[in-house]
């Protein structure tokens, strides 16, 4: 196992087909080492999304190379990109809650999808990370009787319970307010320190840069900065 | 229900959570299965009715053998006739204990000016009461008397509550063909398809009103056998006997399930039946269709969101099925007492022969299983052909 999470070399991405093909992506490079937290930053349209959700299996890769934990997901099938979502955490700027599932029922699905295992310590588990987000008092609540904010902190909670290698990210600051998004994004931080779990965040955020180890910002497609604001403890530095 | 579902599953019951999120959504859902299941109910009942009435007259005779006429004999009612001779000629096999011939024809029962009902005549020797349902042995007797008729309370169109006391010693008069009929006793028989009741009179009575006919050509033959007789293979064994192509020769049984596929299959009512059928069971999956798709397209973004969490397409499909089990195991009972309803009103109106058997209910619950499961994949195809991305 390295010391690379993610490793992304000459990734070109298109949306459509003919004459309305568009490049969204133009040789995308970067690797993020394990246990950081890499912000991603740009304009809307830059690329940012598209570049998460390909490193996160979310699609398919066309063209250039996407490692993600020493798998290649370039010209992968649908079941190897399924086995790694497993790994992963994620998290989206819509909390994509199920409306019809309480709190706790939607922290529990981030635990069902690795089987049936013990219901009783999946409750266990999912009222304690949603005590971890503040609401450890909402549990049997059904997201319709959430604010925006609490219905974000479930999807967190959702993202965390299984103890995923990566999380991916999108926004998940947008809907909390400044003292909760800065509780969250510490709680990356720390998981990362702790657990070596590794994060990437799209947003847009400017509360949140000096928490992160590295921001790489996007601009039409491409990575045109990338700082480096510290190293994450007890984590070898990957390659630039 | 939850906790219990859980279990069951092995997961937590996203398909019955989400059915009972949405009161309103799920009443009109269930509403739609009811009613597919009441069409589908509607038009079998019909077919069932169909071949109910057909089998009907069938049951009057003792299940040994027929012989009919080979010509036009698809239905018993059919006007053919066949020379009694065959009678005689069947008697000389040792299986074959006794006969008796059988003489129908159809009259119009005049209710007023505009209404008429359409009987049906058998002609039946007054002491031949073994070829026929134990029930009708005593009253065939009380036919031996010249102009006398057991007279169907169940005949459609026609006021039979005046016929409720006849007896032979208390005939109730009445005209038919031009002549004065006395009513001796009654029978429930029914109408169906092909007419509105059946009247029973002596063969001489039957030849007093319909002169036309005469002794010598019966309508049908029947045949009683010895005990232990194998009818299949006395019928081949008299069908050697006769010149080729002169009779048809069937136990009643095989005779009554080769009119009821013929009627079901070969004539335009049985086809219509059947063709409501199948159109009830295409409506009942569309509605299912539209239900359960419009519900994946409600949750798409959820499901998108399970899909990238990393769940397969079996866990979705689990899902539907889910909730298409559960919309046809609840839709199905205001479906079935519907339907019941629809029945009795129906054989109220018309007195065919429609009823609920538990086969048919059987049927029909998991056919509306399987649609609402094929309706379910069906809805699925969406989500499957999608990746994660596209969806949000």
């Amino acid at each position: 196992m390295t010391d690379t999470a993610i490793s992304v070399r000459g990734l070109n991405h298109f949306f459509g087909a003919g004459e309305a093909r568009k490049q969204a992506l133009f040789d995308v490079n970067i690797e993020v080492g394990r246990g950081s937290l890499t912000i991603l930053m740009g304009p809307s349209g830059s690329g940012k999304t598209t570049l998460l959700t390909l490193m996160g299996c979310l699609r398919e890769v066309h063209a250039g190379s996407v490692r993600l934990l020493d798998r290649e997901l370039f010209a992968s099938d649908e079941g190897t990109r399924i086995d790694m979502r497993r790994r992963l955490g994620f998290i989206f700027q819509a909390h994509n809650l199920h409306d019809s599932l309480t709190a706790r029922q939607n922290v529990m699905m981030g635990l069902q999808v690795h089987g049936r295992g013990d219901p009783a310590r999946h409750v266990q588990a999912a009222d304690h990370l949603l005590g971890l987000v503040g609401l450890g008092e909402r549990l049997t609540y059904l997201p319709g009787n959430l604010s925006g904010g609490q219905k974000q902190r479930v999807a967190i909670a959702r993202a965390l319970v299984s103890n995923p290698d990566i999380i991916f990210a999108d926004e998940p600051t947008a809907a909390l307010d400044k003292v909760s998004g800065m509780a969250a994004v510490r709680l990356f931080r720390d998981l990362g320190r702790t657990r070596g779990t590794t994060t990437v965040m799209v947003t847009h955020d400017p509360r949140i840069l000096d928490l992160a180890d590295r921001v790489v910002t996007l601009e039409d497609g491409r990575i045109v900065e990338d700082r480096r604001a510290s190293l994450p403890r007890n984590i070898t530095p990957g390659p630039a | 229900m939850t906790a219990f579902l859980a279990r069951l599953l092995g997961r937590l019951p996203i398909g019955y959570l989400q059915l009972m999120h949405n009161p309103g959504r799920l009443v009109a859902a269930l509403a739609g299965v009811a009613f597919a299941n009441v069409l589908v109910f509607v038009q079998l009942g019909l077919a069932g009715s169909m071949a109910e009435s057909v089998a009907i007259p069938y049951r009057l005779f003792q299940p040994d053998l027929l012989i009919l006429s080979p010509l036009e004999s698809e239905t018993l009612s059919d006007a053919s006739t066949l020379p009694r001779q065959r009678l005689f000629q069947a008697l000389v096999h040792p299986d074959v204990t006794g006969g008796t011939p059988i003489y129908m024809a159809r009259s119009t029962w005049l209710s007023g000016q505009d209404a008429s009902s359409s009987i049906q005549f058998f002609g039946l020797a007054p002491d031949a009461g073994e070829f026929f349902h134990d029930a009708l042995a005593g009253p065939l007797v009380s036919l031996s008397l010249s102009d006398t008729a057991l007279v169907d309370t169940l005949t459609r169109f026609v006021d039979m509550r005046s016929f409720a006391d006849a007896t032979p010693d208390a005939p109730v008069p009445f005209e038919m063909q031009g002549r004065q009929l006395g009513a001796v006793g009654t029978v429930s028989i029914g109408g169906g398809f092909g007419g509105d009741g059946v009247f029973l009179v002596s063969d001489q009575t039957f030849f007093h009103l319909f002169p036309g006919r005469s002794s010598a050509t019966p309508s049908h033959i029947l045949l009683a056998l010895a005990p232990g007789a194998d009818p299949g293979r006395v019928a081949d064994e008299l069908t050697r006997l006769y010149p080729p192509d002169t009779v048809r020769i069937r136990p009643v049984t095989t005779a009554m399930e080769a009119e009821v596929r013929y009627q079901m299959t070969e004539r335009p009512t049985g086809l219509i039946f059947a063709f409501g059928v199948a159109i009830g069971m295409v409506v009942g999956i569309v509605i299912a269709y539209q239900v359960l798709s419009a519900d994946v397209a409600d949750h798409l973004r959820e499901y998108a969101t399970f899909k990238a969490l990393g769940f397969r397409q079996g866990f979705f499909v689990g899902v539907i099925l889910e909730e298409a089990i559960i919309l046809a195991a609840i839709g199905f009972w205001p479906g079935l007492v519907f339907s019941q309803l629809f029945y009795q009103a129906l054989a109220y109106l018309t007195n065919i022969p429609i009823f609920m058997t538990p086969e048919r209910a059987v049927a029909v619950f998991v056919g509306t299983i399987l649609a609402c499961a094929l309706s379910g994949i069906l809805a699925m195809r969406k989500l499957a052909a999608a990746q994660p991305a596209d969806l949000f």
